[in-house]
């Protein structure tokens, strides 16, 4: 097993996982208007910013309060009401979205506190809607800071506390007409699909965050302060009356997430379903949606289904009994882990930075009835990890983001690369996971990387596999 | 022309942009970033890590959280033509109760079972912000597991919020100071240098290297690209530091100055006469000791030209009269890149860096023609704004300048450490010709909007 447990390593080399406010300011850039701003030093506010424009190839302004040494000893609150200003004025933001980070949490800058007394002392300027959440890396991976910033734009939008705040006063439109629709951390070309279906629905949503046209927008003859797209914020506003919410992501399964704030607060009924990834999954997400249109399947998608499953026929033989070895996201992981089982690949180590809790209890779930043993799991893991088990166990295939591509080198296995960051391949913003067009499309790479591996391993040279 | 784009964005930072013959030369930097302006710029543990993260043999451990480690994982083309330890990436991955008790004895566990694993030999321990605050005892702990292992371990001040990368590069410098001194210089002979800042990326200190060995020159140290622990401990035996951009490793070199009386030349290895030049200097330098190595340097330089010349000749047809606008790092490079562009043919109209200093602004005022903007610290807002007003060809930067480029219908070209193709030397000129002219003519920019407008408000004037 990975864990080692006799002698966990102390050291992590080669971290399967990134930081917290990396996934905050991944919401905050989903949000119409807004700015994503770190409350911080300048140096992590910029390894953020190119770790993202590696994989989206897009603009990613993040504001940072760049503290320097005396504000790390004094607090840095003069620099965050100054950093905020500028944001405002220069960006001529809606929304400025903070999150913090170490150096403030460890200093124990009291963010809300800051904010408030901002407000206080320049309301006389028009201030934007300022959302703050705290996303300390010590606990909790870029993956818990994405749902933790999504919560935070619920409660302090959509079901504020303190009376007079808009939201309440429906201020538009009868209540009860959208869907709250809490994708997780999935791909620009995944939120196009999702709002596709809800269109063939005639469902109206509200995707939160929605970097659909933020993380992966048209060519420009006027550079954006703030690129165009994303949820508007009188719709986070609105989320308090909606018809019900889908939040996805097994992790976030017993969680207080946002999708709970929802239900406890506005009484907005809560669909918790995983990610959309494979048939199974992608079912029970479709019979959400009919339950909630009152419809059934609109044809294409039903096509598409009927297609997918004739495909994974088709593809059966080249499958069968294949072994893989899976990394990335938690949510991630489990949807794919599904998706693999199902087409008789069978996943035998599932393993992420991310430490949940949840994985092993949801591998589990996702496998039960196809296999007999649920696959190894490793939470909370690093590729040092990672790569010394998948030596033992030989894969026949690995699916993860870029970052496991020199060990699948090194095991000589094809890399089908899903999830963030891609950073050695072009167009890993619009990589389509979810879905029964994204498993589609995962099934159709996953076989070719296999037959590319088979013909290029033959000396026979076969033209007709 | 716009006024809008000739007012400064941001009213703070109004004299940190300059417009070359426009006004008598005047220019702040080195100032904090202003909040809030997504600066382009890293930390100090940035800078310590660039410097010293391709010494491949060495352990690099960063003391924090992990994204400081995260983000710095195998990011740069440093290459190494030996051991690999570099390219991994190792942290503490400091956890909520560290941060509440100290992280000292989880330093010291994963240092020994680091060291224990890969028997590096050196270690070298980055503080990060974080560590700075809640006081961990770095050099201590280094002290101690060095004595344990018997390897130096190095502690190197780089929290990150304690300045910009420069200060990282001046942590560096100190850690690998620390280093010198401890070697066997029996057998380096009296023609001998260390190459100081130089990254090896895309292995161009290979190329470097080689021109030196037919000078008759031997390189002791690598300083630090494809770098060895051993050679940095036997590096004060050399006669000469050479010591190439602005930044990253001067203080190295007056550090070794002062304890060894080495003394130091500053070169840059970019564009044609730079690298000539630095290939000169160091003739000079050992002229008295052999009296032929001049001689042996120029047939280099002129072998080298001929095959150089007729290639870039060819790209300079299409380039002639092409702006280039230059946002680097380190204001050194960037004297290289305007006269790399002036041989093939371009104009500068926009040059700037992180981290220059007002002596390096004012030398590329005077190098630079009149109207070209000059700017300290930049950031996207700005560098936009100059992009469009100057209706700039190809911008020379590092990734997170591509996509504003590339946003805007502009070529790009990356000069920074990320890059993948080597631009040091008499064939590095080449391939940047080469890559520059890729992106200038590609077909794809007359479909970008900003090239439909310009093109169609050009042909009703
Ligand atoms: S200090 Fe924290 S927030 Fe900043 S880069 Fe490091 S892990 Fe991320
Ligand atoms: S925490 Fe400090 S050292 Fe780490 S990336 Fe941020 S600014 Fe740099």
């Amino acid at each position: 097993m990975i864990q080692a447990a006799k002698e966990p390593y102390v050291s992590t080399t080669n971290a399967c996982k990134l930081c917290k406010p990396l996934g905050a300011a991944l919401v905050f850039r989903g949000v119409e208007g807004a700015v994503p701003f770190l409350h911080g030093s300048q140096g992590c506010a910029t390894y953020m910013r190119r770790y993202i424009i590696s994989h989206f190839r897009e603009p990613m302004d993040i504001a940072s309060s760049a503290l320097s040494e005396k504000h790390a000893v004094f607090g840095g609150g003069p620099n965050l009401k100054k950093g905020l200003l500028t944001v405002m004025q220069k960006y001529g933001a809606k929304l400025v979205g903070v999150a913090s980070t170490c150096l403030t949490e460890t200093i124990g800058d009291d963010m809300p506190g800051l904010v408030r007394e901002f407000r206080n002392e320049f309301a006389d300027l028009g201030l934007p809607e300022v959302v703050t959440v705290s996303t300390p890396s010590y606990s909790g991976t870029h993956a818990e800071g994405f749902h933790a910033a999504v919560k935070a734009l619920v409660e302090q939008l959509a079901v504020p506390d303190e009376s007079g705040v808009p939201g309440e006063s429906g201020e538009s439109g009868e209540a009860g007409l959208a869907v709250n629709l809490l994708p997780g951390f999935v791909s620009p070309a995944d939120i196009r699909y999702l709002a596709e279906i809800f269109d063939d629905f005639c469902l109206p949503v509200t995707i939160l965050p929605d970097i659909s046209e933020t993380l992966d927008g048209p060519a420009l003859d006027e550079y954006q302060k703030i690129p165009e797209g994303g949820t508007p914020i009188a719709a986070i506003r609105a989320m308090g009356r909606s018809a019900a919410t889908i939040e996805c992501g097994r992790t976030l399964f017993g969680v207080e997430s946002a999708g709970e704030v929802l239900e406890k607060r506005r009484q907005v009924p809560l669909f918790k379903r995983g990610l959309p990834i494979g048939l199974r999954e992608t079912d029970s997400f479709f019979s959400v949606l009919e339950t909630l249109a009152g419809a059934q399947m609109p044809r294409r998608h039903a096509l598409e289904r009927g297609r997918l499953i004739d495909a994974y026929v088709d593809a059966h033989k080249y499958l069968f009994g294949k072994r893989a070895v899976l990394y990335g996201e938690e949510d991630l992981v489990i949807g794919l882990t599904s998706f693999l089982t199902e087409i008789g690949v069978k996943p035998v180590l599932v393993a992420s930075g991310g430490n949940s809790g949840k994985l092993e209890e949801a591998v589990k779930s996702v496998t039960s009835g196809i296999l007999g043993e649920a696959p190894e799991t490793a939470a909370g893991t690093d590729f040092y990890q990672i790569a010394a088990r998948a030596k033992e166990l030989a894969p026949d295939l690995i699916v993860g983001n870029s970052k496991g591509y020199r060990m699948a080198k090194e095991l000589d296995a094809p890399l089908v690369r899903a999830g963030f960051p891609i950073h050695d391949r072009f167009g890993g913003q619009r990589i389509l996971h979810l879905g029964y067009r994204g498993a589609q499309a995962l099934l159709d790479t996953i076989v070719n990387a296999l037959l590319d591996k088979k013909q290029a391993g033959s000396e026979i040279g076969y033209g007709y596999i | 022309m716009e006024t809008s784009t000739e007012t400064p964005i941001f009213d703070e930072r109004r004299d940190q942009i300059h417009r070359t013959g426009e006004t008598p030369f005047a220019i702040a930097c080195n100032r904090d970033s202003l909040a809030g302006a997504v600066s382009q710029r890293a930390c100090v543990f940035c800078g310590a890590r660039v410097v010293l993260y391709p010494i491949a043999d060495a352990l690099h451990l960063v003391h924090g959280p992990i994204g400081c480690a995260a983000y710095t994982w195998d990011i740069r083309g440093a290459l190494s033509s030996g051991p690999e330890l570099h390219r991994l990436s190792f942290s503490t991955d400091l956890q909520e109760k560290d941060v509440i008790f100290g992280g000292e004895k989880k330093l010291h566990l994963a240092l020994t079972e680091l060291i224990d694993r890969h028997k590096p030999k050196a270690a070298f321990v980055y503080s990060t912000c974080i560590v700075g605050i809640i006081g961990d005892d770095l050099g201590a702990v280094c002290r101690r597991v060095a004595e344990e292992k018997g390897v130096p371990v190095l502690p190197v001040a780089s929290e990150g919020f304690k300045g910009n990368k420069r200060e990282g590069y001046y942590a560096a410098c100190k850690a690998m100071f620390d280093l010198t001194g401890t070697g066997d210089t029996a057998g380096i002979p009296k023609l001998s240098i260390n190459i100081l800042g130089d990254f090896n990326l895309a292995g161009e200190i290979w190329i470097v290297r080689e021109y030196f060995k037919r000078m008759g020159v031997t390189v002791v140290a690598n300083v630090t690209g494809d770098g060895r622990v051993d050679d940095l401990r036997r590096s004060h035996g050399a006669s000469l530091n050479v010591v190439q951009c602005s930044g990253a490793t001067i203080e190295l070199a007056k550090l070794m100055q002062e304890a060894y009386g080495i003394p130091f030349s500053r070169v840059s290895y970019f564009g044609i006469e730079d690298m000539a030049e630095a290939l000169y200097s160091v003739a000079r330098f050992f002229e008295k000791d052999d009296p032929e190595i001049m001689e042996r340097t120029k047939t280099l330089v002129r072998e080298e030209f001929a095959v150089m010349y007729p290639q870039l000749t060819q790209y300079r047809r299409d380039l002639e009269g092409k702006k280039a606008a230059i946002y680097v790092g380190g204001a050194f490079k960037a004297f290289s890149l305007v006269k790399a562009f002036r041989h093939l043919g371009m104009k500068t109209v926009l040059v700037g860096s992180q981290t220059g200093t007002e002596e390096d602004y004012r030398e590329l005022a005077a190098v630079t023609d009149p109207g070209t903007i000059i700017v300290d610290d930049s950031n996207p807002l700005e560098l936009s704004a100059f992009l469009q007003e100057k209706e700039v060809d190809i911008f020379v930067g590092g990734v997170k300048e591509r996509p504003i480029a590339h946003k805007l219908g502009v070529g790009f070209c990356d000069h920074n450490h990320e890059r993948k193709e080597a631009l040091e030397g008499f064939v590095g000129m080449v391939n940047f010709a080469r890559e520059v002219h890729a992106s200038v003519m590609s077909p794809v920019w007359r479909f970008t909007p900003r090239r439909i407008q310009i093109a169609s408000s050009g042909s009703q004037s």
